[in-house]
């Protein structure tokens, strides 16, 4: 059946060469790279479109006899008959989603989580950009401070009925803490549910960036560190003393 | 065994095959026409999703029994049961085998023609009834298209009555025994086999449904049980028309080795698979290139082929 169908774009190409562009025609005839053959499988070419052609133009000098016209209108319902009766032994491309689950990629814009540092410290120090970043208004947190100076959400919630999953709370945090993971099975019978708080949100893990430790980077005096401790560091250099 | 116990036993046998026939189609259209379109179709209520039929069934039984305040109440309940109806005063005629059919009349084609045509007050009085335009226009487009279509799908017939020599369907499968009608009357098959699409309303001819436009045509207000009303005389309609292609064109019951029934059954599996698939393919005409199909191609088709059989059997003798 697929050859009917490939005979009848060649036949009909061959009618309209004429007067239809270079670049056309070479489409039509399978010539060209192979950035086109995924179109020409998926018989979505510019031929097909030539009904949307004024009628003097579609067939040019050349207009098809009544007899040659009659055999398309049989055979080509024929043809299409079969092509949708050839589709019994195609792949299904339904995925059935309790028993297979579909691939969502790493990046996939999901459930927001909050992470932790590779050492297991939480990782958000509650700097509301991302509350402040987020479109809809769904995140909300109250800094603090632990005994060190560290800050800390004392709460941190995220209403995800309202939120979009549009990821800018996550270009915007400073310290890789929030993250949207590849999950989207969060359906709740009732809307009250969908509030997360922080015990909801927090993972024990660093997420995606398993070796970023904020505080480790961030030549920041804190909780026991002093400046020019950090990673990739030199101590500080005294302004006041002219020695090289 | 007694004669009436055997009509009695016929009766209700057709009435309840037929019936659970049409409530299965549900299911078959819809798995078919998934395969055709590289999905998997009802697949999850019991073995092969065979009980969606069944929770369709409760589904539809348990919702309200809604009539529109603007609606004309008593037409508007009365005209899902004529399509019912008719459809099934139909199948008294058909002939399953020689022994299991409930009246062999003399004027079966006659009848069934006629309770074809009375089926189409069922689709112009809903229309009719329900005051809203789009029903309304689906009510007249049926009508135009069943009276058009309803023309030829007589004359179609015209060359198999004219060689059966005979209005009676039993006579008409017995005259098949040389040959099926389908080789010497190949035109009259075509045509009968789009007009009965278009009998059944059907997608290539479902301008009066025509979902796209109508929204559901002249069924637009209808819901529950009377809508059910509609799809199972939609289903009943499939199977009635292919029993009669079965019937007038491929020797109904007849067929080597296997019983009667058994090849008649397989045949009429065959052509409502076969408009299953038509639905699958085809998109819908528009207006008027369905009307120009009817009048311009297919009546004088079958014009032609009435007046060749006819030639051809006088100059016979």
């Amino acid at each position: 059946m697929g050859d009917g169908v490939d005979e009848m774009n060649e036949h009909t190409s061959g009618e309209r060469s004429e007067d239809i562009t270079e670049e056309t025609d070479d489409r039509l005839s399978g010539e060209r790279d192979d950035r086109f053959s995924g179109m020409r499988n998926d018989r979505m070419n510019v031929g097909d479109a030539g009904f949307l052609l004024p009628v003097e133009r579609r067939y040019g000098s050349r207009r098809p006899t009544s007899a040659s016209r009659a055999w398309h209108a049989v055979w080509s319902p024929l043809v299409a008959i079969g092509v949708v009766f050839s589709h019994l032994w195609r792949r299904r491309d339904t995925i059935q989603y309790p028993d297979e689950i579909a691939y969502f990629a790493p990046r996939y814009r999901g459930r927001i989580i909050l992470s932790r540092d590779p050492d297991g410290g939480e990782r958000c120090v509650a700097c509301y950009l991302c509350s402040a970043a987020c479109p809809v208004d769904c995140i909300a947190l109250q800094a603090t401070q632990d005994e060190t100076g560290r800050r800390y959400p004392e709460w941190f919630r995220i209403n995800f009925s309202r939120c979009i999953y549009c990821g800018l709370c996550e270009e915007a945090c400073p310290t890789y803490a929030i993250q949207l993971t590849p999950d989207v099975e969060m359906c709740e019978y009732e809307r009250a549910n969908m509030v997360y708080e922080k015990d909801d949100l927090l993972i024990s893990g660093p997420g995606k960036y398993h070796e970023h430790d904020f505080y480790r980077v961030a030549g920041l005096a804190i909780g026991g560190k002093g400046k020019g401790e950090a990673e990739r560091e030199a101590p500080p250099i005294d302004v006041h003393d002219l020695l090289p | 065994m007694p004669e009436w116990v055997w009509q009695l036993l016929i009766l209700f046998g057709v009435l309840i095959v037929v019936l659970s026939i049409a409530a299965g189609l549900i299911w078959v259209e819809r798995r078919l026409l998934a395969v055709w379109q590289d999905r998997y179709g009802p697949n999850r209520v019991g073995p092969a999703g065979l009980l969606q039929v069944l929770a369709d069934t409760v589904k539809i039984f348990t919702k309200e029994n809604w009539i529109p305040p603007f609606a004309d109440k008593a037409v508007f309940v009365v005209a899902p049961a004529i399509v019912l109806v008719t459809v099934l005063l139909s199948f008294i005629v058909v002939p399953v085998t020689q022994r299991i059919v409930i009246a062999d009349l003399n004027i079966g084609v006659l009848f069934i023609l006629g309770m074809s045509s009375l089926a189409v007050y069922s689709v112009v009085l809903a229309g009719w009834s329900s005051q809203s335009k789009y029903s309304l226009i689906g009510g007249l487009r049926a009508a135009a298209q069943m009276v058009s279509y309803e023309v030829f799908m007589a004359l179609s017939l015209g060359g198999v009555l004219i060689m059966a020599g005979s209005f009676s369907l039993v006579d008409i499968v017995e005259a098949q025994r040389d040959l099926w009608y389908i080789v010497p009357q190949f035109a009259g098959f075509v045509v009968f086999v789009v007009a009965g699409l278009a009998e059944t309303r059907r997608l290539p001819f479902d301008l009066v449904e025509a979902e796209s436009e109508l929204v559901a045509g002249f069924h637009t207000e209808y819901s529950g049980m009377k809508f059910a009303m509609f799809m199972i005389g939609e289903y009943l309609g499939i199977t009635l028309v292919s029993a009669l292609i079965v019937t007038f064109f491929l020797g109904g019951w007849l067929g080597p080795w296997l019983p009667g029934i058994v090849w008649f059954a397989i045949k009429v599996f065959v052509f409502i698979a076969g408009f299953i698939l038509a639905r699958a393919t085809f998109p819908r005409p528009r207006y008027d290139q369905l009307m120009e199909l009817g009048w311009k191609v297919m009546l004088p088709l079958s014009l032609v082929n009435l007046l060749v059989t006819g030639a051809i059997v006088v100059a016979r003798g």
